[in-house]
């Protein structure tokens, strides 16, 4: 436990210091979503029809650009290769990098999401469900974007190749995150919605790990 | 007395042999240099006694007990040194080396033990400055302090001179002989001339197969499968 | 055992004089499936002729998923005992896989045209498989993505293998989205009434499907296998 949190408040102070990477994740956020009036037209009720999916889409694709860096800094400086001959369980070390990497990208979202959801015209009934649900769910993107960007270490092309491992894996999160807000609004019972993302976060916190954990073996091989 | 001994390792890198049919043992205390020429795996060995890379065949055993039983308990007594240092840019020296002894299990002793090592290898000044300032021999010495800073029974070293001057290798060599009369043992890969009483040389030549053997099994393919 | 291509002698002896038995099997059965799919099989009556894509669309729709579930099998025997040739069969299903689930989603919009009166309705199970596609894309982008060929095939191993776990996961979330937003899936294919007179092509169509993947992927194999060697005898000149 003590080399798990050692590991996340070095991430974090990296993070802090190298700076603004979270402010950066949460200004591509906004940036993202502000463009969709431009797109679709700033009629109130238009807008409030795709804010919940705009705001799931556009912190997905947040949540997925700082992914990239989570293994490759310390890939490229021979870090990764003691933190894979620290006596921690591989799969903890993981575990630790992806849990700095929700508290930097994935808290921030949440935080401003009510500030998207005012811009989108969201019904003000869907605020608590729609932070909820970002709650529950981005944990899972950390989990399942590790993963991947485990397994991009050394390869040619990173960033774009990351994406087209990962959004596919993403949709199932997207799609019960958007339902949990739209049934709130709707005025329907939004709880089977909430316990699937519950129940994705559940299984992805021991099997991500685990995954990551056997990619970063073979990449440091 | 517990003995670090390889037996019959072949090592496969790519679809290259690097070497094959290595033995070697080391006692408590004890100390091997490896040697051969550019590509002979000395780099590679020391990365299969770590347990990065898995033997092809053979075996690495800690008194008498398979190290791939339990790869964390061997992480635990073991100190790698690579080719890169592993030093954040952003983090002070100190900083650095805290994680590092932190997350070995160094608690409450941990600054003390840092301070300790950096003065040690003669680097107790730069120990507030952040990593990117620092020299390529500056960062080679804090990633040695690194290991003196939390204790681990094997040392495994590749290539530790890179970047060093004289006097520094000589500090390291104090270390390394103050580190084995405590009874910890030590693996050198290395050009440059480091003295080590008495340490047992290791040609990885002797291993490298030629390379018609290298190759025989898969040009064999070949000739086999087409009549 | 001084290197990973040991052993594909005994598998090529062995897989040799399947390939010919593999593609006349392919040749024959394809033959007799089009013949029943085009003859035999009757016009459904509300969706006259067009019903026949059917014979084409549902076996290439179960190739996609069979062969990405194969191709997890075949990862896992790879990763988990090393099995060269476990690993040259994955790699070798991933295009197969992928031009099936290809060629389902485009008999899927031909079908769909005629019957929605659009070449796109996001049905679930056209979701699920374009969803499956790019399972596939990502996949096979991975696999090249590496200078070495070793590090292609561990990776993408772990990743099928995260994949296979999503697969029925997608799948559900995907019809649930379905059915919130549309209600009614037009293609009904399958299910317990279906008529003997449309059973036997769909049999005949999909064994047929069966034999041509055996067939390219023992292609595929042998010449993974011979650039294996030329890369070797390059290597060879190389330290030479």
């Amino acid at each position: 436990m003590r080399g798990f949190l050692a590991i996340v408040r070095r991430d974090l102070s990296l993070a802090v210091r190298q700076g603004m990477d979270s402010v950066m994740v949460v200004m591509f956020f906004v940036l993202a979503c502000v463009l969709f009036p431009f797109g679709v037209g700033p009629e109130p009720n238009v807008l409030a029809r795709i804010a919940a999916g705009v705001i799931w889409v556009a912190a997905l694709l947040a949540a997925m650009l700082s992914l990239e860096r989570l293994f490759q800094t310390d890939y490229e400086d021979g870090s990764l290769e003691l933190l894979t001959l620290s006596p921690l369980a591989l799969e903890v070390v993981v575990l630790a990098k992806i849990v700095a990497h929700w508290l930097t990208t994935g808290l921030p979202l949440i935080v401003a999401s009510p500030l998207l959801a005012v811009l989108m015209n969201l019904d003000a009934a869907g605020y608590p469900y729609m932070v909820l649900a970002l709650a529950l769910g981005t944990p899972s993107l950390s989990l399942i974007g590790g993963v991947g960007a485990a397994l991009i270490l050394g390869s040619r092309r990173g960033g774009v190749l990351l994406s087209l491992l990962v959004l596919p894996l993403y949709i199932p999160v997207l799609i019960f995150g958007v339902s949990a807000v739209d049934a709130a609004i709707g005025g329907f019972e939004a709880k089977a919605q909430f316990l699937v993302l519950g129940g994705i976060l559940l299984a992805a916190l021991p099997l991500c790990p685990w995954a990551g954990a056997a990619a970063l073996r073979q990449a440091t091989e | 007395m517990t003995i670090f001994a390889g037996e019959g390792l072949v090592c496969i890198r790519g679809e290259r042999t690097v070497f094959a049919g290595l033995d070697f043992a080391l006692g408590p205390g004890g100390a091997l240099v490896l040697v051969g020429p550019n590509g002979s795996g000395k780099s590679s060995l020391l990365r299969l006694m770590a347990g990065l890379l898995r033997p092809a065949a053979g075996a690495l055993t800690w008194g008498g007990a398979a190290v791939a039983e339990d790869p964390e308990g061997h992480n635990g007594r073991l100190h790698y040194v690579g080719h890169l240092d592993a030093v954040k840019p952003v983090l002070s020296v100190t900083e650095n080396l805290l994680f590092w002894a932190r997350l070995r299990g160094q608690g409450a002793a941990a600054p003390d033990r840092v301070a300790a090592a950096l003065a040690t290898l003669g680097i107790g000044h730069l120990a507030d400055l952040p990593g990117r300032f620092l020299s390529a021999g500056q960062k080679r010495r804090v990633n040695l302090a690194r290991i003196l800073a939390a204790p681990a029974d094997l040392w495994l070293l590749d290539e530790p001179t890179t970047a060093l001057d004289r006097a520094s290798i000589a500090v390291l060599e104090g270390a390394i002989a103050a580190h084995r009369a405590g009874g910890g043992r030590v693996v050198v890969s290395t050009h440059a001339d480091i003295a080590l009483d008495g340490a047992a040389a290791l040609d990885l030549a002797d291993f490298t197969l030629r390379p018609e053997q290298v190759f025989a099994g898969i040009a064999g393919t070949g000739a086999e499968a087409e009549p | 055992m001084f290197n990973r291509f040991a052993n594909p002698n005994r598998f090529l002896r062995l897989s040799r004089p399947l390939v010919p038995v593999m593609a006349w099997a392919t040749v024959l059965l394809m033959a007799a499936g089009l013949y029943m799919t085009f003859f035999t099989a009757p016009a459904d009556y509300q969706q006259g002729q067009s019903v026949r894509i059917m014979y084409v669309h549902v076996p290439s729709a179960w190739m996609g998923l069979f062969c990405y579930v194969g191709m997890a099998v075949a990862a896992a025997v790879g990763l988990i005992w090393r099995h060269s040739l476990a690993d040259l069969v994955a790699k070798a299903t991933a295009p197969i896989g992928a031009a099936f689930t290809f060629l389902s989603l485009v008999t899927g919009s031909l079908w769909g045209k005629p019957m929605w009166g659009t070449y796109w309705v996001w049905d679930a199970r056209l979701t699920s498989m374009l969803v499956l596609l790019f399972l596939y894309l990502g996949y096979m982008a991975l696999q090249n993505a590496f200078d070495d060929p070793e590090r292609g095939f561990k990776a993408s191993a772990i990743l099928v293998l995260v994949g296979v776990i999503n697969v029925p996961i997608i799948k559900f979330s995907v019809d649930w989205w379905n059915t919130l937003h549309q209600p009614a899936s037009v293609i009904k294919a399958g299910g317990p009434s279906i008529h003997p007179s449309m059973l036997w092509p769909l049999l005949v169509m999909s064994l047929a499907f069966t034999t041509y993947y055996v067939w390219v992927l023992l292609l595929r194999v042998h010449a993974e296998i011979a650039a294996s060697k030329i890369r070797a005898l390059r290597m060879r000149q190389a330290s030479a």
